[in-house]
């Protein structure tokens, strides 16, 4: 019978929750790295037992995380300890911007709260996305707004400079957590083909590999910018694909749910009868592409559920026409946020549904959204969710 | 040897319980002290001092014979207790009041 392993970075460790394919008896692991900020965790498709994990620190700034056993054990690769001083190694936590004049782009300054300008400055990895054909490839997402790709198994990491070197990025600016590079979307049928997101840039997209970037923000508008059209400085909030269909591309913006049908040269408003359309996460349901999830939330300045009842929005029809998915799910009294990252999606046959709260639950559905039960009840907030179906 | 107290979160990155103890060669300095570290601990690189400027973290602080060495240059010569291992050099990880 299958299984599943559901990763949960959240503001205090990591933990792994496992369970048979029948998703109600659940085990649970961690923390792992207690103490520490762990932004994001995923697994290899080509290699399920390898995942990667972006721990950090205020204290102690970034440190990169993988485990060849499933999450069993860890270890930052290429730092093991060593006796004596020895040749060099690959340094597994060092981003450095590429500036070099072969293959780097020059450092330049990007907007900050204020208006004025600010200097780029690496912070932390916000996401992972390990390539879907080599268990050592693996790129990184990171914040001041950056993508990195390691070819090693994440012992060491070279900057993509061609999407910082775009020449827009005066005109970026940070959302509310930081200027983050927060979604990698790799097009399975196209390996140069990548989608990523950046709050508050955009979104973009590259065909040759990453060497050149194109804005891919046609049809968003966002009202707190003085051009709120824009080719530039949107608050992309997350981006989902169906892996069947890279083309079409659905995403949760600071305001408005959105479709693209032609790999986000052109996007459409899909809000329809959501209640809000602020929220941070949105996924697609793993085998109907046109069966969308969304976690309404009130708005900008009130990051929690509408009238404290936590609902899940479901779309059968790819957007516009939405149900609200409540059973199980707290109907009162609930004030937690589901951040960016935290929902994702099992590929067993009857679907499950998965998401974590700043209040430290992780909920479940086994049935595609029908149904809701906490997995957990009490971790420290989660920053995300990411599930993976064993053999 | 130089002894060195690493916080208790570094203790756990490097695998390590209590102090870390460091052939440091001559002139024993914080900057000599974290190379050696580094060396001997390369999981720990980086989260001491940044990688490319060397700066010291802002919420670290190094502390010899009770005194506070923060803002002294990293290539200032330790003090004779520490250079001997009759003190540790200690990482101490910044506190917030409130």
């Amino acid at each position: 019978m299958s299984k599943v392993r559901v990763l949960v970075g959240t503001r205090k460790g990591a933990f792994i929750l496992t369970s048979d394919g029948k998703r109600d008896q659940w085990q649970v692991s961690g923390p792992h790295f207690a103490g520490w900020e762990i932004y994001h965790m995923k697994g290899s498709p080509v290699e399920p037992d390898r995942i990667y994990a972006s721990q950090s620190s205020g204290w102690f700034g970034q440190i990169l995380q993988r485990s060849d056993d499933g999450g069993k054990t860890w270890a930052p690769p290429g730092g093991e300890p060593i006796p004596t001083p020895g040749p060099p190694k690959p340094i597994s936590n060092r981003f450095a911007y590429d500036t070099s004049a072969e293959t780097g782009a020059p450092l330049t300054t990007h907007m900050w709260y204020d208006g004025t300008q600010h200097p780029w400055e690496f912070k932390r990895v916000w996401h992972l996305e390990p390539s879907l054909t080599d268990a050592n490839v693996v790129y990184a997402g990171v914040e001041d707004a950056g993508l990195f790709r390691s070819t090693d198994g994440a012992a060491s990491w070279q900057e993509l400079s061609g999407l910082r070197g775009h020449g827009t990025g005066p005109k970026w600016q940070p959302g509310a957590g930081g200027m983050c590079l927060h979604t990698i979307l790799l097009d399975p049928s196209n390996p140069d083909r990548i989608y990523i997101a950046i709050s508050a840039a955009g979104a973009f997209r590259t065909d040759n590999g990453g060497k050149s970037w194109k804005p891919i923000n046609k049809g968003l508008v966002s009202d707190f910018m003085p051009n709120p059209t824009a080719e530039v400085g949107h608050c992309v909030h997350h981006v989902a694909m169906h892996p069947s269909r890279p083309n079409t591309l659905f995403m949760q913006k600071h305001w408005h749910v959105m479709r693209s049908d032609d790999a986000g040269d052109n996007w459409t408003k899909i809000s329809g009868n959501l209640p809000t359309d602020f929220g941070f996460v949105i996924d697609v349901h793993a085998h109907e592409p046109e069966t969308l999830y969304v976690v309404p939330i009130k708005s900008d300045s009130l990051h929690f559920p509408i009238d404290g009842k936590l609902q899940v929005h479901r779309s059968r029809t790819g957007g516009n026409e939405w149900e609200p998915l409540t059973n199980g799910l707290p109907q009162k009294d609930c004030y937690v946020n589901v951040l960016r990252d935290a929902m994702s999606v099992d590929s067993l046959d009857d679907c499950g549904i998965y998401f974590g709260t700043t209040g430290g639950q992780v909920y479940c559905s086994p049935n595609g959204g029908d149904n809701w039960k906490p997995i957990v009840h009490d971790l420290p907030a989660v920053l995300s969710v990411e599930v993976q179906t064993l053999p | 040897m130089i002894r060195v107290q690493i916080p208790y979160h570094l203790r756990c990155l490097a695998r390590v319980e209590g102090e870390v103890t460091l052939d440091v060669p001559a002139p024993v300095t914080v900057r000599t002290v974290l190379d050696a570290l580094e060396a001997c601990y390369p999981m720990l690189a980086g989260t001491v001092r940044d990688h490319d400027t060397q700066r010291r973290r802002p919420f670290l602080r190094f502390f010899a014979c009770e005194e506070d060495i923060s803002l002294e240059s990293p290539d200032t010569p330790l003090p004779d207790p520490i250079v001997q291992g009759r003190e540790p050099l200690l990482i101490i990880g910044a506190i917030a009041g409130g």
